[in-house]
């Protein structure tokens, strides 16, 4: 399979709001426009890739996530990942993962109760077999944007040892040359983004797609996006 | 019936808004509080008037999706239960 065939679907919320920039990322990486999947659906089309968007989903009513989360498309996402389909989820679509427990934590207010707005570094973790770092370089260091003001991960600590045990810990925040202390939120142990224990399902806070070129200020969103989608190929 | 649910952070986990709260009131010279933690109240109207009934229902309407019972304790008050 050549990556122009790779079908990737992006679920949109009321209050997404970073749909249309993963689109255009994705776009720009495969040649192949995503599909674009309102909430409301009722079923997917058979995709490669589903991928949960940044934004306010709901307006972040009750907790980040958790009106999304019990979506209507919600049923044939989660159905799609216990196929064994690929999922990822950004921002608010890490917070929407966790919620419907699709990867392990939960995200709450940021340890400053500042909303984090900057670029900050990332370490790439040795993982469990996984597309979305399997092409990955380990221990290489990334810069990518965050935005957000609830990506304070949390877990059990006994979860957490689990978590880095069984290799589910994808990024953590690391120094760097970005501007800030290298945890921007207070995460446990770092964490900055998780996959699921069959390798299959990723969370993150950074914003890959909002580091497509020089323009951008970065590519390493370009990097981290189409190692993904070339191991989802392969 | 009216069933009121309180949410609150579980013990152990940060609550960044209490502490923010608490060095406030510190401030503000109410130095014998010690902690401060912050919750939500839903209140829940709801045609049922089995008491026993209602309270199952609103335990599970918590369990899937008013708390997220990973960081979050959840108590349920039944208005006029007798």
């Amino acid at each position: 399979m050549t990556l122009s065939a790779l079908r990737v679907a992006i679920i949109v919320f009321p209050g997404s709001n970073c749909d249309r920039d993963m689109m255009v990322a994705i776009e720009q990486l495969t040649s192949r426009r995503p599909a674009l999947v309102w909430h409301k659906e009722a079923s997917l089309d058979a995709a490669d890739l589903v991928i949960i968007p940044g934004g306010f989903s709901f307006g972040d009513y009750l907790r980040c996530g958790a009106l999304a989360g019990r979506s209507p498309i919600m049923n044939a996402v989660l159905d799609h990942a216990a196929r064994g389909g690929a999922v990822m989820g950004i921002c608010n679509g890490f917070q929407v993962l966790t919620e419907t427990g699709m990867v392990p934590g939960v995200l709450i207010r940021n340890a400053e109760l500042k909303f984090a707005c900057r670029n900050v570094g990332l370490q790439v973790c040795e993982t469990l077999a996984s597309p979305f770092t399997s092409e990955l370089a380990t221990n290489k260091n990334l810069i990518l944007p965050i935005a957000h003001n609830e990506g304070n991960y949390f877990a059990e600590p006994d979860e957490l040892d689990q978590l880095e045990g069984e290799g589910q810990v994808a990024f953590r925040y690391t120094d760097s040359s970005a501007i800030g202390p290298p945890n921007p939120n207070g995460a446990a142990r770092d964490i900055a983004g998780v996959i699921s224990s069959n390798g299959r399902v990723i969370g993150m806070m950074p914003h890959p797609e909002r580091a497509m070129s020089d323009l951008h200020g970065g590519n390493d969103g370009a990097y981290f996006l189409l190692k993904s989608l070339e191991a989802l190929v392969s | 019936m009216q069933a009121i649910v309180n949410v609150i952070l579980k013990d152990g986990v940060l609550d960044p808004q209490g502490r923010a709260i608490s060095h406030s009131l510190n401030d503000l010279g109410f130095n014998e509080v010690s902690d401060v933690r912050v919750g939500k109240q839903i209140l829940l109207e709801i045609d049922e008037n089995d008491p026993a009934r209602l309270r199952q229902r609103v335990a599970r309407m918590c369990e899937t999706l008013l708390a997220n019972t990973v960081i979050e304790d959840y108590s349920i008050v039944v208005a006029n239960e007798k």
